[in-house]
């Protein structure tokens, strides 16, 4: 493989479009001036126009760092009241607020004070960054996660606060702070460094000069590596061959053992140092892993993605194979792992994962690490099970029916036998209820049996010692029958929970697959994830610009302003925030990112009932499950969503180009027509005859009416839709505007005879009687305009109960059945026979538009007595 | 011989305008013109015409202005409004500032001619009302204050009188509902009333009262009588 213009190493030079740069000072210990060499710095941009401030600078009063500081604006610390005191953090809102090109942010390792929105000063920085703004920072190389066990071991203190190395690695720039170990010491005795009083004596220890050595090599060799992996994308970048084996790559194996945490650093390390791509792997047998092996992998697999490396778990017969495979796999040169551990009564039968690995690793470099618990692991909490008074009355209770029939049997019975008896007690109680209450009935029956059948009788002596020898056998064969037969009690409940949690995921992912409204899915997701991991939940998406609780379980509407904060800076970065997380944990609930392909698509914020910690690693994971087939299920139904909002612009468009051809033709015509008449008369109009000039007179006139009729629909629509349609709401008598709208509409009316049945004793209707004329005019004008000339249309009127009913009815065609809703669309015509005029398109829309406004509806169908058309307008008797 | 009646037509469209002074001489008007208020106001304060057609969306001094001060100084030349349909409020507001009638726009050149002959005529009535009025079957004897619909007599309560009488006065014309019930219930009652009374009076005299064809409704402005 060449490296021939590699895109991605011009990528890593360009970085993330718009985010800060990053420069650290880095320096071996404290005192050896980093903070007065990033002054010195920051004051020479300022000089060059750079807009330089101070976010945090710690001076701890030296004279020659505080005059550096001067002339450097500084955004003022914000108060934090903690237990009685007020701590004084670097306010980062401030920052963002000012947003300088350049801030100063001193002592990378800080940690904030509690209710901060970061617990670590190093994710202030990252959000620094994002927001585009350079960060000037300093650090010693102590803190660096991937050397802590080393530091701790070079200088017996151990570094609390770390800084993962990807913060480092994603610099910008690195400079090293360089002092000789005799300069620094000199100026710890000019009390020119700055020592907190607290840490004194542990202090006065690490600065030995064998100490301030060695650190010094490591933040040189730190510095170096760093600029090997710039030199070397540089020449990728530009396509400069190098002496590098590209294709390097170590693959360490993490085992549930304590220690994992130290082997991955030290992979790292040895990675580093070879220059090799990276990457963790755990290797499943199918052999059943308690709790805290499981968290113990868990634990190194994340560690080792924070230093830089892949995390990856692989399914084999064996670790050996696995670990082989996946090397071979993926051309990987060397190979990691700890130094087994010596089961001595296993070793003469099976070779060890280490063993196996040398003898077939074949090429493939073998590293075994020594074991080491580094002791920077916190011990797994595990879940103690209360004593359970009942188990131990259960195998108290099998230990004296196995009592009762041996002493039962006694006389025809051997002894041994009986012993067998009390065996079967013994293996029951660590069947029904585990290991510790099977010991107790282990320890009952020993008793018992040496009480009641060892000779001396009803005394716990004994007295022929063959019979100590039988005790000791019972003892030995109970404790060990219980160990298995409790092993293989918790196998079966470890495999029957998988298979219930198995069992719910798929039921889970069905239901899921069948939902498709998103209101249901949230509340299925909220429900599962609360019903499972007994927690309580509540689920936001974004909305415009907001992010809205959308479902909750058990229900839950509002967030206060911590947590609403902490969901914000979790969608906005996808990251977790909130309770327990590193960002805002001062936050009730933890908010977790949905994530899909196409992004964060919603968060999830979680409760517990407790104060205990809300998630263990297999709880994690649970929840990940669950949030993965949330997630694509989200994604499935905006995705069906979005299809369905380009469908209906898509209709929306193809109706718009509709409407201007229908508008167009609809203006055009007419005009023609006039135009035509119009040049014909004032050309030819002595060569024509009175008849034909009369003809054109007429189609003028007609003509222009049309247009007329046409664009007083167009406005009456336009008013409509713009919503300029105010009824003037009156009592009115419904005859009088029957007869308004008849004589308006008699020009049109002239064959088709109106029949009108007006109930006598209709009440007066609240109505505008503009407009409900201009609906009967539309509807009168509709109905002769769709039936066959000399027949009769009728309008009926009666009152149906609170409602008054008026109906116009001709006979014509009808309506096809299908249209019967879409003839009130705007633009909507039946297909016009050729010899029918066709109509705007309009008038039924404007039909339905005036009478909603007036509190009415309007429907139509067709006769049930006879052929034609039947519109029902339907009113409230006020 | 009296001299043809003199028109003024005021309307900021020149083809308005032209058609206009077409079409009403050659129904044998005189026809002056004005392209908007003030040069209305002003002819007319030189000189006098028999009536004005007045269109309401003038550019500068409004329509419903041109009234008001025309009214104001004491004016009475009959007026005829040009209006855009949809606007009932402005035909409103016209006619209760002593407009006489209106067309909306846009018209027939038969309908103009007829309003325009009714607002003539009324003028003439007023001048010397004739004691017998007859439109189609319905006759009103002022005098005998009788009322007959094709030769029998109807039976009338005095303010269906009074209201018919009303329309009677002012035939051809539309009257306002707050001019009616100005006059007849002298202001400050509601038109529910006036709606009522016009329903009885059709069942009294129209022939088909579902069809009225004396007592015209304009929808959203008042009532008219067939002259």
């Amino acid at each position: 493989m060449t490296d021939a213009g590699r895109p991605d190493a011009l990528l890593k030079q360009l970085g993330p479009a718009g985010r800060g740069r990053l420069k650290v000072f880095l320096g071996a210990a404290p005192g050896v001036g980093k903070t007065y060499e990033m002054l010195v710095q920051a004051r020479r941009r300022r000089l060059d126009g750079v807009d330089a401030v101070i976010g945090v600078v710690e001076t701890h009063g030296r004279v020659e760092t505080d005059l550096l500081t001067k002339g450097l604006e500084r955004i003022p610390k914000k108060r934090i009241p903690y237990k009685g005191h007020v701590l004084a953090e670097m306010d980062l809102d401030a920052i963002l607020q000012r947003h300088p090109r350049l801030v100063l942010v001193d002592e990378l390792a800080h940690s904030n004070a509690e209710g901060s929105r970061h617990p670590k000063r190093y994710l202030d920085v990252e959000e620094l960054l994002a927001a585009g703004i350079d960060v000037y920072t300093t650090l010693n190389v102590q803190h660096l996660e991937s050397l802590n066990d080393l530091v701790a071991r070079i200088t017996h203190v151990r570094v609390r606060e770390t800084v993962p190395d990807s913060i480092l690695d994603r610099a910008d720039d690195i400079e090293l702070v360089d002092l000789t170990p005799e300069d620094l010491l000199q100026r710890l005795k000019d009390g020119k460094v700055y020592l907190p009083d607290t840490a004194e004596r542990a202090q006065r220890n690490y600065f030995l000069p064998g100490n301030l050595a060695a650190l010094r090599e490591l933040a040189l060799r730190r510095t170096a590596q760093r600029v090997d992996a710039q030199m070397m994308d540089y020449m990728r970048a530009h396509a400069i061959e190098g002496p590098w084996d590209a294709g390097d790559r170590l693959v360490v194996l993490i085992r549930g053992q304590p220690g994992g945490n130290a082997l991955v650093r030290h992979a790292r390390r040895l990675a580093d140092r070879l220059r090799a791509n990276w990457t963790a792997i755990h290797v499943e047998t199918g052999r059943i892993e308690d709790g805290a092996e499981r968290d113990r992998v868990a634990a190194a697999m994340r560690l080792a993605e924070r230093l830089g490396g892949d995390a990856r778990t692989v399914t084999a017969a064996s670790e050996a194979d696995g670990a082989l495979d996946f090397a071979r796999a993926n051309n990987a040169a060397h190979l990691v792992l700890e130094a087994p551990r010596n089961i001595w009564w296993r070793a003469p039968f099976t070779l060890s994962t280490a063993q196996q690995l040398i003898k077939r690793g074949g090429d493939l470099n073998i590293h075994i690490v020594p074991e080491r618990n580094s002791g920077g692991e916190r011990p797994v909490r595990r879940a103690i099970t209360p004593v359970r008074l009942d188990a131990y009355a259960g195998s108290l209770l099998f230990s004296a029916v196995a009592l009762g029939i041996g002493l039962l049997a006694r006389h025809g019975l051997d002894v041994s036998n009986v012993a067998l008896m009390l065996l079967v007690a013994v293996l029951a109680s660590a069947l029904a209820y585990g290991l510790v209450p099977s010991l107790f009935a282990c320890l009952i029956c020993a008793l018992a049996y040496n009480f009641f059948f060892l000779p001396p009788l009803y005394t716990l002596t004994i007295a022929a010692p063959e019979n100590i020898v039988t005790l000791g056998v019972f003892t030995m064969v109970a404790v060990i029958a219980s160990h298995l037969t409790a092993r293989v009690r918790m196998q079966a409940i470890l495999a029957r929970e998988r298979a219930g949690t198995n069992e719910e995921l798929y039921r889970f992912s069905r239901k899921l697959a069948g939902i498709g409204a998103m209101d249901d899915l949230l509340w299925a997701t909220a429900y599962q994830v609360a019903h499972m991991l007994d927690l309580h939940v509540v689920l936001l998406l974004p909305e415009g610009e907001n992010l809205e609780v959308r479902a909750g379980y058990p229900p839950e509407d509002v967030l206060d302003s911590g947590d609403m904060a902490a969901a914000r800076w979790a969608f906005a970065q996808g990251q977790p925030a909130g309770r327990g997380a590193d960002t805002l944990p001062g936050a009730r609930r933890l908010f977790l990112p949905l994530r899909t392909a196409r992004g964060v698509t919603g968060i999830i914020g979680l409760d517990g009932r407790d104060d205990g910690p809300l998630l263990t690693p297999d709880r994690q994971r649970l929840l990940d499950a669950l949030l993965d087939q949330a997630a694509l299920a989200i994604e499935r139904i905006q995705l069906a969503a979005d299809i369905d909002r380009t469908r209906i612009r898509a209709e929306a468009e193809r109706l718009r180009a509709a409407l201007l051809t229908s508008i167009s033709h609809d203006l055009k015509t007419p005009l023609a027509s006039i135009l035509g008449a119009a040049s014909s008369l004032r050309l030819y109009r002595d060569q024509l005859e009175p008849a034909a000039r009369d003809d054109l007179a007429r189609t003028i006139q007609e003509e222009a009416e049309r247009l007329n009729h046409f664009i007083a629909n167009l406005l009456d629509m336009t008013r409509l839709e713009s919503g300029a349609v105010a009824p003037q709401l009156d009592l009115i008598d419904l005859t009088d505007v029957v007869g308004s709208a008849l004589r308006r509409a008699a020009p049109l009316l002239t064959r088709h005879p109106v029949n009108l049945e007006i109930e006598e004793s209709l009440p007066l209707l609240r109505l505008d009687p503009v407009l409900f004329e201009q609906v009967l005019f539309n509807l009168l004008d509709n109905a002769a305009k769709y039936s066959p000339a000399d027949t009769g249309i009728t309008l009926r009127a009666a009152r149906e109960g609170d409602k008054v009913r008026v109906r116009i009815l001709d006979q014509g065609e009808g309506l096809p059945e299908s249209d019967l809703e879409r003839v009130f669309d705007k633009f909507y015509r039946v297909q016009a026979r050729d010899r029918q005029r066709a109509g705007t398109g309009l008038g039924l829309a404007i039909c339905r538009g005036f009478l909603e406004a007036m509190g009415g509806t309007i429907t139509a169908a067709n006769r049930s007595d006879g052929k034609g058309a039947a519109f029902t307008i339907t009113l409230p008797v006020p | 011989m009296t001299p043809d009646p003199k028109i003024l037509v005021v309307d900021d469209e020149p083809p308005i305008r032209r058609l206009l002074k077409t079409a009403l001489t050659a129904q044998s008007w005189r026809v002056e013109e004005a392209a908007d208020g003030l040069e209305a106001l002003d002819f007319l304060r030189r000189s006098k015409v028999d009536l004005i057609v007045l269109d309401l969306g003038l550019p500068g001094l409004e329509g419903l202005d041109v009234i008001r001060r025309l009214r104001e100084a004491g004016n009475v030349t009959p007026i005829i409004v040009l209006s855009s349909r949809g606007d009932e409020k402005g035909k409103v507001a016209a006619l209760d500032l002593g407009a006489d009638d209106y067309v909306t726009k846009p018209f027939g050149v038969e309908e103009l001619a007829a309003r325009i002959r009714a607002a003539l005529r009324h003028r003439l009535q007023q001048e010397g009302e004739k004691p017998v009025f007859q439109s189609g079957p319905l006759t009103m004897d002022l005098v005998r204050r009788t009322v007959s619909i094709a030769g029998e007599p109807v039976k009338l309560t005095p303010r269906e009188y009074d209201l018919l009488r009303l329309l009677v006065a002012h035939a051809g014309k539309v009257l306002t509902h707050s001019f009616i019930l100005r006059e007849i219930w002298g202001g400050e009652s509601d038109v529910q009333y006036l709606r009522i009374y016009i329903r009885t009076l059709r069942q009294k005299l129209e022939a088909d009262p579902q069809r009225p064809a004396l007592i015209l409704t304009e929808q959203g402005v008042g009532y008219r009588l067939v002259a």
